[in-house]
C-alpha cells in the first residue's frame, strides 16, 4: 500500500480521471455484458476447432482482465463506492477463473476424472449435503475445534508458567521455535495408534500442532509491555495477578492473535491429514482419500469447497475477534 | 554459554518426561505378558520390562537413537533400509518444490508490487488459498497427475511448491514495499526508471524479508513433501517410512523417521540462515 500512497501523490491528477463521468461506468457494464455474451455463444456452439476455442477463451480472459483493470483504477469519492470496488475486484477475478475453468473443461472435453467443471462440483455440493455435513461435524467440530481449544488452553497455561521464570523462558523459546518449524504432522500415525481411529486422535494431533506456535507467540507477547508501564503498575501497588490481567495480558493480545491465526489453518490441516492414517467411515480426510480412490473427483472438490469455507470462516472469526479485542492497536486503527 | 544452558536444561527435562511417559505407557504390555505367564512381577521388574521392547507404545529415546544410528551409519546409503536413502528422496522433492514455489512466489510478488490490478485481485485469493487446508488436496493432485502420466518427483514437488509459495509471496511483497517514500523520491530525482528502481532499490531492500520468508517456506515444503508421500502408498521417502511403520506397528521406525525429518528441517533452515548471514553481511545489512 505504501508504494501506491507515495506514487499517488505524484500522479494524483492522472488517477482521478477515469470514472468521473457516467459514460465510463456504463462502458464497464456494457463491456461486461458483451463478455458474458461471447461466453454464452462459446458455450452453445458445439463443433468449434481447438485453435478457435483457445483464441476465444483468451479473448474472454483478456476482456474480463481489462474490465477488472479499469475497475481497480476507479477512484470514487464516496466511501461505499470504495468498499464496493475493493470487494468486486477480487470477486470478478474469481468469477473469471471459474468461468474460464468451466469453458475450458467443456470445450476441450477434459475428462471429469481429471478435472470436473465447477458446475458439476456445485451440483454435487447440493446433492450430497447430508454426507458433507456429517463429515464436517466429524472433522471440523469434533476434531479440529476441540483440539484447537485444548491446544490453545495448554499453550496459555505453559506460557504463564514459563513467564514466571526467566530461566525457563530462555530455555523454552528456542525449543518452541524449533518445534514450530518441524513437520509435526508426522506425529499423526503415532497419535492415531494411541488414541484410536475416532475423533479423539484427530483432536490430539491438532493439540500438538497448535501448541507450539501459540506458546511461542504468547511468551513473546507477555514481554510486550514497556518497563515504564510495569513501573506504573508497581507505583499503583498492583500485585502479580493484577499486573498480569490489567496490563500484560491485554498488551500480549496482538501477539497471541498472530499465533491463534496461524493455528486456525494448522488445526484444519491436522484434523484432515490425521484421517489419512485411519478413521471411522466419516470425516473430510477419509472422504477425500476414498473418493480419490474411486475417481469421484467432483465429491473430492465438493469436500475441498467445504474445507475452504470452514477454514476461511474460522480464520475470519478469529480475525474479527482480534479486531474487537485489540481495537487499540495501531494495525487495527489504521484501516478506517 | 549463558543462552545455551537453559535450552539444555529444558531439553533434558523433555527427555526425562519422555522416559517417565514411556515407562508408564509400556507397562501394559509387560503386565499382560506376566498375566499370560501367570507370574507376579515386582515394581522394578515392571519398570525394567518397559525398556527394550520390540514394539513399544512409546519407544525409549535410546531405542530411537540406536535405530537412527543403525539406519544411517551402519547401513549402506543405497540400501532400502537406510534412512539416508529415504531422507534423500524426500529432500530432492522438497528442494525441487521449494525452488518452484520460491521462484513463483517471487515472480508473483514482483507482479503484485508493480500492478495495481494484480494486487487488488490476486492478493485476496492468495490469502484465501491459505485458509484452505492445501494438504487435503494432496491425494487428489497426486492421483490426477498420475493419470495424466506425470509420476515420481514432480507431483510431490507440486505440493511442496504450493505450500512454500505463500510465505514467500507475503514476505517478498512486504520487502519490495519496504523502501520508504524518501528513498523512492530520491530515485525519482535521479530520474531512475521503474526497472532501475526495482534492481537498485526495491530488490536489495527486500532481501532481509525474503530470507525470513524462505526459512518458513522451506520448512513448509518439507511438510508438503512428506504428506505427499502418504496417499499413493509410496514405498520410498520419510513419509512412506511413517506410513509403513504405522501399518505394521513399528513405532521405533516411525519415531526415527520423525527425528530424521526434524534433522532435515533443521539442516535446511540452518542452511538458509547461513546464506542469509553471509549475503546480508556482504551488503552491510547485518543488525
Amino acid at each position: 500500500m505504501k508504494f501506491f500512497a507515495s506514487g499517488g501523490s505524484i500522479f494524483a491528477n492522472k488517477k482521478e480521471l477515469p470514472f468521473s463521468s457516467p459514460t465510463r461506468e456504463t462502458w464497464i457494464v456494457v463491456g461486461g455484458g458483451i463478455c458474458l455474451g461471447v461466453a454464452g455463444i462459446l458455450l452453445t456452439l458445439p463443433g468449434l476447432g481447438t485453435a478457435v476455442s483457445i483464441v476465444l477463451l483468451v479473448g474472454v480472459w483478456a476482456t474480463l482482465w481489462w474490465q477488472n483493470a479499469r475497475l481497480a483504477n476507479w477512484q470514487p469519492k464516496a466511501r461505499w463506492q470504495v468498499a464496493l470496488r475493493d470487494v468486486s475486484v477480487p470477486f470478478v477475478f474469481g468469477v473469471t477463473l471459474l468461468l474460464l475453468w468451466e469453458l475450458a473443461v467443456l470445450k476441450f472435453e477434459i475428462s471429469p476424472v481429471i478435472l470436473p467443471p465447477p458446475s458439476a462440483i456445485a451440483t454435487r455440493l447440493f446433492a450430497a449435503h447430508n454426507m458433507l455435513w456429517q463429515d464436517f461435524v466429524q472433522t471440523f467440530i469434533k476434531g479440529a475445534l476441540t483440539g484447537y481449544t485444548m491446544g490453545v488452553a495448554a499453550a496459555f497455561a505453559v506460557a504463564l508458567v514459563a513467564d514466571r521464570s526467566d530461566f525457563l523462558r530462555r530455555g523454552l523459546l528456542p525449543v518452541g521455535n524449533f518445534m514450530a518449524a518441524l513437520p509435526i504432522i508426522g506425529t499423526a500415525p503415532i497419535l492415531v495408534m494411541w488414541f484410536g481411529f475416532d475423533w479423539h486422535s484427530k483432536a490430539a494431533v491438532v493439540v500438538v500442532m497448535v501448541f507450539f506456535p501459540v506458546l511461542v507467540n504468547t511468551v513473546e507477547g507477555l514481554r510486550a509491555s514497556a518497563p515504564m508501564q510495569r513501573d506504573l503498575m508497581q507505583t499503583y501497588g498492583a500485585g502479580y495477578g493484577q499486573t498480569l490481567w490489567k496490563l500484560r495480558v491485554p498488551a500480549a493480545m496482538p501477539f497471541v492473535f498472530t499465533g491463534l491465526k496461524i493455528a486456525t489453518t494448522l488445526a484444519l490441516i491436522g484434523a484432515i491429514v490425521a484421517e489419512f492414517f485411519g478413521s471411522p467411515i466419516k470425516g473430510m480426510g477419509f472422504r477425500i482419500s476414498t473418493e480419490v480412490g474411486r475417481l469421484a473427483l467432483d465429491m473430492v472438490w465438493a469436500e475441498i469447497v467445504v474445507a475452504a469455507l470452514a477454514g476461511s470462516a474460522f480464520y475470519g472469526a478469529i480475525a474479527l475477534l482480534e479486531r474487537v479485542v485489540t481495537f487499540w492497536h495501531p494495525s487495527q486503527r489504521a484501516r478506517g | 554459554m549463558r543462552s545455551v544452558y537453559p535450552v539444555l536444561v529444558v531439553i533434558a527435562g523433555i527427555v526425562a518426561v519422555w522416559y517417565a511417559a514411556a515407562i508408564w505407557m509400556n507397562t501394559t504390555w509387560t503386565l499382560q505378558q506376566a498375566e499370560r505367564a501367570e507370574t507376579q512381577l515386582s515394581v522394578a521388574q515392571v519398570v525394567a520390562g518397559s525398556f527394550g521392547q520390540e514394539r513399544p507404545r512409546l519407544p525409549m529415546p535410546d531405542q530411537v537413537v540406536a535405530e537412527l544410528w543403525e539406519t544411517t551409519v551402519e547401513r549402506k546409503v543405497t540400501s532400502k533400509r537406510s534412512l539416508i536413502f529415504h531422507a534423500g528422496i524426500t529432500l530432492s522433492a522438497t528442494l525441487a518444490g521449494f525452488a518452484i514455489g520460491a521462484g513463483l512466489g517471487i515472480l508473483l510478488a514482483v507482479g503484485i508490487v508493480h500492478s495495481r490490478v494484480m494486487d487488488m485481485s490476486v492478493m485476496p485469493w492468495a490469502i484465501a488459498s491459505q485458509t484452505i487446508p492445501i494438504l487435503a488436496i494432496a491425494p487428489m493432485i497426486i492421483v490426477v497427475l498420475n493419470s495424466v502420466g506425470v509420476q515420481g518427483l514432480l507431483p510431490k514437488a507440486v505440493i511442496s511448491a504450493y505450500l512454500s509459495f505463500f510465505p514467500v509471496v507475503v514476505g517478498m511483497v512486504k520487502g519490495l514495499r519496504s523502501p520508504d517514500a524518501m528513498q523512492l523520491d530520491l530515485l525519482k530525482t535521479y530520474s531512475a526508471n521503474r526497472a532501475q528502481g526495482f534492481w537498485k532499490l526495491r530488490l536489495p531492500a527486500s532481501l532481509p524479508y525474503l530470507f525470513a520468508s524462505l526459512k518458513i517456506g522451506v520448512a513448509a515444503s518439507l511438510v508438503g513433501a512428506i504428506v505427499a508421500e502418504l496417499p499413493t502408498g509410496a514405498v520410498r521417502g520419510l513419509g512412506a517410512r511413517m506410513l509403513t511403520g504405522s501399518y505394521y506397528g513399528q513405532t521405533i521406525q516411525i519415531w526415527s523417521a520423525l527425528f530424521m525429518a526434524a534433522i532435515v528441517a533443521a539442516f535446511l533452515v540452518g542452511l538458509i540462515g547461513v546464506l542469509q548471514r553471509a549475503s546480508l553481511a556482504r551488503m552491510g545489512m547485518v543488525r
